[in-house]
Order: C-alpha cells, then structure tokens, then sequence
C-alpha cells in the first residue's frame, strides 16, 4: 500500500490509467481472460473494480481464445474502437502471433491509409518468480522486428500511468509490456490525464563516463549499479528507453556521443536481442565518438529454468553488469 | 449455475437419439454402449489398488500443498485433489507398452498414476536435481518419456494437439498404440484443439481426447465461458464420437474408458471423453476464490468424493476400517519420505543451464 495518499503503485497507475481513458472515450473497452470482478479483477487486478463501474459489456472476460481474443480487438480497432486487450502472460503470445504481425501491424499500410489499427496489447511477464520455461520471457524482440507496431515497458508507476494513457491514444497498435516483479513499485501519482509520449526515453540518472541503454525491470538494476559506481568515479549515465520500438535514437545517439561508450541491458536473452540492434545502430552512427566497443548485456541464452538458484542464475547479474562497464571505461 | 442447464440438455440428447440417423447412432453409439455398461465390474483387489491410487494423489498433493506454504514450492501449483478418478480410471486401462499420456500443468496426479516413484516427482516440485526434470521444468514440466507420459505442458491446449503428434507416430510406426490426450474445460475453446480434432478425425488416428471438466477455468465457470457446455458433443461436427463420464467415480470412468479404448484400437480413429469432475483446492496455489462458495466446494466433497465413494465400497465388500488405516498410514509415510527427499537433495549445479539447450554443450 502506498505510504502517502499521493503515491501510487505501477498496478494502481495502470488501472487509473484505464479508468480515465474509459470514462473519457466510450469506444475503449476491455477483453481478456479473468478480467472482469466476477473473477477477480484479472490476475494481477490491473482491471479490478472496472467490470463493477462499466458493466462487463465493457470489460470482457473471455473464453481461452487468444486467437479469438486479438482477432476480436484487431476487428473492433477496424471498426473505429479502442480496444485493450490482455494476453494474461506474455508467452501466450504465440497462440495469437498472426493476428498480431501480420494483421495488427500491417493493415494500415497494406490498405494504403484506410485501416488504421489503434489496439493496445497488455500482457505481463518476468523472471524470479519461478513461473519456468513456458511462462516468464521477455520477448520484446519478436515485435520490434515488425514495423507498424509500438513496444511499450515502463518501469515505475508514473510512467506506467502516462504510458498506458498514450497507448491508449495512439492510432496504432502498442504491444504494452508489463513486468510481474514491478508491479508493486511506487511513485508519486503524476495526475488525471497524464500521459507520457510514446518515442520518448528518459535520462533516468545522468553521467558522462558511459551511457547504459535499458528498459523495464533492468532499469532499477540500472540505477542501483550506477549509483554504487558513482561512489568509485565512474559516472553511468542511465537511459530508460520506455518505447522499445520505434526507440527514442535522438537520446540515445546524443548521450552516446557525450560519453563515448555504450553498454545495453535487458532481461530478454542476449543473443538478437534489442540490444543488439541499439549497439549496430550506435556503432554506425557514433563511430567517431566511442572509445570502446558498444556491450550488451542480456539473460542466459536457454530456457527460464524453474528451480530458484538456478533462475536467479538466469537474469543477468549486477555483478556481470559493473564488471563490463568497468572494462568499458578502462578500470577493470 | 452449470448444473440446471446441464440436466436438461442431456436429456434432451437422449430423447432425440431415440430417432435419430444411423449417422447419428454412431457418435453416440459410444455413450449409449457406456450407460448400458455402467461402472467397470473390478474385483477386490483391484478395486483396492485402484483406491491405493488414488489415495497416494490425494496425500502426495496434500503434502505439496503443505511444501508450498512453507515456501519450500515456488512458482506454480495445480493441484489434482477431487480429480484422482479421472487419471486412475483412465490410466489404469492403459496398456503401458504401448500406449502415450500427455496433459497438462496439472500433472502430478497423471505421474503418479504409473507408479513413478513420488521422491523425483517432490523433487521436481522443489527443483532439485533429482527431479524428473534434473529441476529446470517445475510442476508443470514433467516428463517420463521411459512410460511414454510426455508432460506436462504450460501453453493451455497446445498439448492437444502434441497429442495428435503422438498418436499419428503410432499410427506411422504401426505400433498398436493409442494416446490419451487431457485438457481442461478452459482449454477446449482453444482453437487448435478443434484444428486436432479434425486432423485427427480425418487421418482416423489413435487417441482418444479426455476433457476434464473441472467446472472452472481459473475464475471462468464453465457457463460463463463457453457456449455449449456439454464437451463431450464438441466433437461431432468432426464426426468424433462424444461419451459423458462421471469422473467423480473411478469405475464409470474406467467402465468409459474400456469401451473408448477397444474402439480405437479396432481403427475406428478417435474419441472424445468428458469427464465430470471437479476441483477442491485454488486453481494454482494463490487463487482468490471469489468465483465459487465455500458450500459449493463442501458439497461436492461430501456427496462426490472419489476417495471416499471407493472406500465405501470397499467396506461394504468387507474390507475393515483398520485395514484402511494401515494403508493410509503407510501411503502417508511414503509421501512424507518424498518430501523429506524433496527437501534435503541438492540443487542442480549452475552449469546445468547449459545443458539439455541442444544436444551438445553450446
Ligand atoms: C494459452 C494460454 N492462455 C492462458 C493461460 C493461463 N491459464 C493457465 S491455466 C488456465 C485455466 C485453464 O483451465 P482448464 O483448461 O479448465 O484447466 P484446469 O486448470 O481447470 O485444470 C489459464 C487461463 C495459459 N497457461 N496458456
Ligand atoms: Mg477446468
């Protein structure tokens, strides 16, 4: 519970976040499996008290239909609505991947403008909770391959609020990522109508020795770590990305250029991962800047184990992370 | 509440097929054959194994329920406590040479049914090396490919349709098996369970699909998720015959399974069995439970139990009460030693991430 009535949990500012946007804007509505009160306000209580306030014609629980579900919310955006809907576990995924690249993201082009798809996709994930192999990746990969979409992750209550209001505006389809262990983070509650542009990172702590290029959980590892190498001289600057894709380059590239090196860090595996793609773009277009190689850092390239140890194992280690910036800036 | 509807459609069912096609007679053919039949005439002894079985689920789950609460068990876990009929009846009629199980994440019950020995079982569940996984699959991740049980699958009714994998490779290798395939009342409205059922229907494949119809998917009652409720006619529209079982007595259900499995080994391709059952505990171990009643749940232990209907009629065919103790005592000891195996074995190495990824090391 929040310690003060101005703050908020991520899990409050998404449910304000919607609130909002479903009082405001009668064609945003709700689907997914659990979701309505009845059964529990879905399984992380993101809509929890929405089916009581706007009836379950606007807060839809669903059969186990994947397919059926972004079908219906890609049909519904068609037809001018702004649906949300909700993939209980990001792994689901896989079950409605169709609906989502081929239709979702490419209708409006292919239909020369006519068709735009304006969907928010929430779904949740995490590693260290012991859900194992089927039930904690982070494949935010898999989507920003595709152009016509938005990634969207934040990683503490305020964005999360300005976030889910954005996604909700926006006239294309955003892939919101939620992270189970960030859930219960608190910030100060930005306010009714908040919204945080989508495209848009932040410098979530500056610096000037290297530039750590993350998102979403990893972004408290992030901090924490910059903060210890504060004490030792080296200074990290920490940019959280918020969108995943299309990502906010101006940032990235400038802050690069600032501190000529570059490290990324991601939950999701490191091997063709986002990082990879950040740390391309970096070397081709701040060659002249670094003076260091750009390093990424991501999880073990195997499936999320389920015994503790051995999945704690899995994420990537802080330990790992200050070693490679300290190589990075020459003080290993 | 499903129960109203459900009576009155099923005699709807029975009345109709009185003068219905020959067509018709054939997906129901089964079912009729079944409530002509009636429960499987065990003798004593196997109705006491058969009780033996399902009272090892009963206090294996009892125990991991235990293990959970004490932090011992992270992540997930699904009980089968009010299930235990459906995977004995089933499994014990299975021809173990031959024949293929695949489930899903609530497989502890379906293991256990082979006599695969509890200890690696626990151990799986606290993810300890000795697991039947080595740790790294958890509760929902099981396997004994040694049995031909492949898992123990987490993606709701993507096991379905594995399932037709398996029995095409029987049908393939010509090898007389079958396999049984089980899904949940939420996972039937899954999409590809359908594509199966028609791949499977078309190709006339070994196996035979089981619905669990515990009554609920998560918080979803069945009535609030699915439009026709009677799973077992879910697979007439791909010609696959339906039998409705009461899974709540394991010798209808093995009575059902008798009938269903001699069909698919004549060639007859495939079945699909609903089994009327239900779920005691939370759907996974956190579960708010604000979709049922307490007395709803109290009802169906004290009038239904599989556990206790056994007993009973082992009593009344004179069995003493204290023989029943001794066993009890001594299945408990046996799930009690696993959870002491489950605690105090090691974990897997860390270099056991690496393994198992391909099949040499990366
Ligand atoms: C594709 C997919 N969607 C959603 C889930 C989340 N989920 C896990 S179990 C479950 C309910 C399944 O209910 P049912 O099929 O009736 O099986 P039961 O748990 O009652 O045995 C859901 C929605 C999942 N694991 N996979
Ligand atoms: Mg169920």
């Amino acid at each position: 519970m929040p310690e003060s009535s101005n703050m908020i949990t991520m899990t409050q500012a998404l449910n304000l976040a919607i609130d909002e946007a479903m009082a405001e804007d009668d064609g945003v509505f709700c689907l997914g499996e659990d979701v309505s009160d009845k059964q529990g306000g879905g399984v992380f209580k993101i809509t929890a008290g929405l089916s009581e306030k706007y009836g379950e014609h606007r807060i839809r629980a669903t059969p186990i239909s994947e397919t059926a579900i972004v079908g219906a919310a890609v049909g519904a955006a068609l037809a001018g609505q702004r649906p949300i809907c909700e993939i209980m576990l990001m792994n689901f995924v896989g079950v409605c991947m169709d609906q989502i690249v081929n239709h979702a993201a490419k209708l409006r082009f292919m239909s020369g403008g006519q068709t735009p798809c304006p969907m928010v996709l929430r779904t949740t994930t995490g590693v260290g909770v012991g859900f194992g192999g089927q039930h904690s990746d982070m494949l935010e990969a898999w989507f920003a391959h595709v152009a016509g979409i938005h990634v969207v992750t934040p990683s503490n209550a305020a964005d999360a609020r300005g976030l889910m209001r954005a996604s909700i505006d926006a006239n294309d389809p955003v892939i919101f990522i939620e992270n189970i262990l960030c859930y219960g983070l608190q910030s100060e509650d930005p306010g009714p109508g908040y919204r945080v542009p989508l495209g848009k990172a932040a410098i979530a702590k500056e610096g000037t020795d290297i530039s750590l290029i993350t998102y979403g959980r990893t972004v408290l590892d992030a901090l924490e770590v910059a903060g210890e190498l504060d004490k030792e001289g080296i200074s990290v600057e920490v940019i959280d990305l918020r969108t995943i894709a299309p990502y906010d380059e101006e940032t990235v590239l400038a802050s690069v250029n600032k501190t000529g090196r570059a490290i990324t860090l991601h939950e999701a595996v490191r091997p063709f991962g986002t990082g990879a793609e950040i740390a391309a773009n970096i070397q081709e277009k701040c060659w002249d800047s670094l003076k260091a190689p750009v390093r990424r850092i991501g999880g073990t390239f195997s499936a999320v184990p389920f015994a503790t140890h051995l999945e704690q194992a899995w994420i990537p280690q802080k330990a790992d992370l200050i070693a490679q910036i300290k190589a990075s800036v020459g003080k290993a | 509440m499903a129960k109203a509807p459900k009576k009155s459609a099923k005699a709807t069912t029975k009345a109709s097929s009185k003068n219905s096609t020959s067509d018709d007679f054939a997906l129901s053919a089964l079912q009729d054959a079944h409530v002509k039949a009636g429960a499987y005439d065990a003798s004593d002894e196997e109705k006491m194994a058969l009780y033996e079985q399902m009272l090892l689920i009963r206090r294996f789950e009892e125990k991991a329920g235990q293990l959970y609460g004490l932090g011992l068990i992270g992540g997930f876990c699904h009980l089968y406590i009010g299930q235990e009929a459906v995977a004995i009846g089933l499994q014990s009629a299975l021809d173990n040479d031959r024949d293929s199980v695949i489930t899903g994440y609530r497989d502890h019950g379906h293991m256990l049914a082979y006599g695969i020995d509890p200890n690696v079982i626990m151990a799986e569940l606290t993810g300890r090396q000795a697991g039947i996984s080595k740790g790294k699959g958890g509760s929902m991740h099981m396997f004994s490919t040694e049995h031909k049980f492949f898992g123990g699958h987490g993606i709701v009714g993507a096991q379905v349709s594995l399932g037709g994998g398996l029995a095409l490779a029987h049908k393939y290798k010509e090898d007389g098996g079958l396999c049984l395939a089980y899904f949940g009342d939420g996972a039937a409205n899954q999409g590809q369970v359908y594509e199966t059922f028609n791949m499977a229907a078309l190709w006339n494949l070994p196996i035979v699909f089981v619905v669990e119809n515990n009554q609920y998917a998560m918080g979803t009652a069945v009535t609030r998720s699915s439009a026709e409720t009677e799973f077992y006619r879910r697979g007439a529209a791909f010609r696959i015959p339906g039998m409705d079982v009461d899974g709540m007595d394991v010798l209808q259900v093995r009575g059902a399974a008798e009938i269903a499995f001699k069909h698919v080994r004549e060639g007859n391709g495939p079945v699909l069995i609903e089994c009327n059952t239900y779920r005691y505990r939370g759907h996974s171990m956190s579960d708010p439970a604000k979709y049922r009643s307490r007395e709803e749940v109290q009802e169906k232990r004290d009038t239904q139990d599989p556990i206790e209907g056994m007993k009973k009629m082992l009593m009344d065919g004179g069995v003493s009460e204290a023989d029943l103790k001794t066993l009890d005592k001594a299945i408990r000891a046996r799930v009690a030693a696993s959870a002491d195996f489950a605690e105090t074995s090691p974990e897997p190495e860390p270099s056991e991430l690496y393994t198992d990824v391909l099949v040499e090391k990366y």
